[in-house]
């Protein structure tokens, strides 16, 4: 069996990752650099419960292996420090709500908030702890999956000829959003913010009626603020409206942002199918798997296990594997 | 029946299509509502997509009037250009007009929501201004062209329902033949049973669906409250009173007690 993986984003990635490791002679195809699409712009959360606030249970119960499954394939780059969810005082029955729709969280007061994020201390009464959750840096975990791949000796392309494979996966994302396909794309901005005032160890998110925002650190006086949800498959740069609502939204969570560096600003398209639940597609040596959502490196890996055991029980290619 | 701008609706609740946790169960809660009319909200970007990519398909592809919104405008200008785009997106000439005077209440500048509405109508636009309950705003409204009228009942997507009863009964009574929908601030069922039974002809919801731990039984249940609240005011409501009054015959009775 002969697979090209076409995509080099977190699906194709974590997909072609887990095809190589099970010893199938794997090519990756992607005309860009690899993980330069929508997970070029991820927050990197690994964080089922939190997304359980709206997310489908599927996405909840495939999300919980997610940690596991990035810690082995990269050892190191997940950190295991949870998630705190907090509301500005006026909109604490948004902390209410996410509680009563979310699982596997304990209500932390100011103190309990203090000694998880010393920055925070004093400016929320009440927030909600998700011990279990994860957080990596997905730039570092693309880059990271391109080393692992090339070390069992996948080739990284292009170009390539589909008519010299076997198998085809297309991971392609975002340029897959056609008339027809039943995807659609949802814009997300985001942006890097520098100081050295403010320090994090976990993604925090803000609950706001409008304008949830999560600001995720990323070391050395890194931090990613995200990230809208807009209907549209427009990619333009970031708006001056989005812009200032998330820089609005870090300056809650702590004020010393307000003199922090805007580092970087970005936009991405996530293709997302209409439950928003991510799937693998497709039958015979033609397989996709699209509709990432905003659960991407959530998601990713238990697609990719998903496939790899499909094309495993493929009888007659059997002998072809290693 | 319901009838706005010549346009016979057998629903008398218009729903959103903001919030809703995925197309998928946007799609299921407006059929389950029942409703006949859809608001969208157009935000510019969207529009710098061209034809605003697969979502707006999927509303096209609802077969239900749509209505897009002004929301999240400032000024009367950015309002008559959103209802412009909107226009030609969305191939109707119905706009909900939004001008929002206050970042944080979300308040209606009615002012600019006036100028705006002036200048819609006389472009042909079929207007249906989200306003205050103020009477006066209401006349210049009227005067403007609007055929309908949406006043609040408190906050948009504050839940808080009708926040003040009194001035909503003024402005049906001042306004016995224009359509009037209630709009904004309802958060449960029995909120829009209460503006139904003070006479108004529909409510427009969005939140209250869409953020409802189960948005498509929450469509549900707030089409039942309409129908009830809307029967209810057709039937006859008693006015409330002091004393009691027994529903059987007391005299003639013997008295065990």
């Amino acid at each position: 069996m002969t697979i090209l993986v076409k995509g080099a984003g977190v699906a194709g990635l974590t997909a072609a990752f887990a095809l190589a490791r099970r010893g199938h002679s794997v090519t990756l195809l992607d005309p860009k650099s690899p993980g330069m699409g929508a997970s070029h712009y991820a927050g990197g959360m690994l964080a089922p419960w939190c997304e359980g606030e709206t997310a489908p249970a599927a996405v909840v119960e495939a999300g919980e292996h997610a940690i596991d499954w990035w810690e082995e394939a990269l050892p190191g780059l997940v950190e295991r420090k949870g998630t705190l969810v907090v509301a500005p005082p006026r909109d604490q029955s948004e902390l209410e709500r996410f509680a009563r729709r979310t699982s596997r969280h304990v209500w932390l007061d100011e103190a309990g908030i203090a000694e998880l994020e010393p920055a925070l201390a004093g400016r929320f009464r009440r927030g909600l702890f998700f011990r279990d959750e994860a957080h990596l840096d997905p730039r570092k975990a693309l880059a990271g999956l391109v080393d692992a791949l090339t070390s069992m000796d996948v080739k990284i392309l292009t170009e390539a000829d589909e008519r010299a494979f076997s198998h085809i996966i297309d991971c392609t994302g975002r340029a897959a959003i056609q008339p027809g396909s039943q995807l659609r794309g949802v814009r997300g901005e985001m942006l890097y913010l520098r100081t050295s005032d403010v320090t994090l160890s976990r993604p925090v998110r803000l609950l706001h009626p409008r304008i949830p925002l999560y600001v995720v650190p990323r070391g050395e006086g890194r931090f990613m603020v995200g990230a809208t949800m807009i209907e549209s498959e427009h990619d333009g740069p970031i708006s001056a409206r989005s812009l200032m609502e998330l820089l609005n939204a870090a300056y809650t969570l702590h004020p010393a942002f307000g003199e922090a560096e805007v580092i970087e600003t970005g936009t991405g398209i996530r293709p997302a199918y209409a439950d928003n639940i991510p799937r693998i597609t497709g039958e015979g040596r033609h397989l996709a798997i699209n509709g990432m959502y905003r659960h991407g490196f959530l998601m990713a890996p238990a697609l990719a296990e998903e496939l790899a055991a499909r094309l495993q029980a493929v009888p007659q290619r059997r002998s072809a594997t290693a | 029946m319901l009838t706005l701008y010549g346009t016979e609706l057998s629903s008398r609740l218009l729903l959103g299509t903001a919030r809703y946790p995925s197309p998928a169960i946007m799609e299921a809660a407006i059929r389950a509502s029942g409703t006949g009319i859809v608001t969208v909200s157009l935000r510019r970007e969207t529009a710098g997509g061209g034809r605003g990519g697969q979502f707006f398909e999927t509303i096209r592809a609802l077969g239900v009037h749509v209505l897009p919104n002004t929301a999240g405008c400032h000024t009367a200008k950015e309002a008559v250009l959103t209802a412009r785009m909107a226009r030609d997106l969305f191939a109707t000439d119905w706009v909900k007009l939004e001008v929002i005077g206050h970042h944080d209440t979300l308040q209606p500048d009615v002012f600019a929501l006036v100028e705006a509405a002036r200048e819609l109508c006389a472009d042909g636009f079929k207007v249906f201004p989200y306003t205050t309950a103020d009477l006066v705003v209401a006349e210049k409204l009227l005067e403007a062209g609007c055929g309908v009228l949406m006043p609040w009942a408190s906050p948009i997507g504050s839940a808080r329902g009708l926040v003040d009863p009194a001035s909503l009964i003024s402005m049906r009574a001042h306004f016995p033949d224009v359509p009037l929908i209630v709009d904004a601030g309802l958060g449960r069922p029995s909120h829009a049973a209460q503006a139904m039974e003070l006479g108004y002809d529909a409510v427009l919801l969005n939140t209250a669906v869409a953020g409802a731990a189960d948005p498509i039984a929450m469509a549900r249940a707030f089409a039942a409250a309409i129908d009830a609240g809307h029967e209810g005011c057709r039937a006859g409501l008693l006015e409330p009173r002091d004393m009691a009054v027994p529903s059987t015959p007391v005299i003639g009775k013997a008295v065990f007690a």
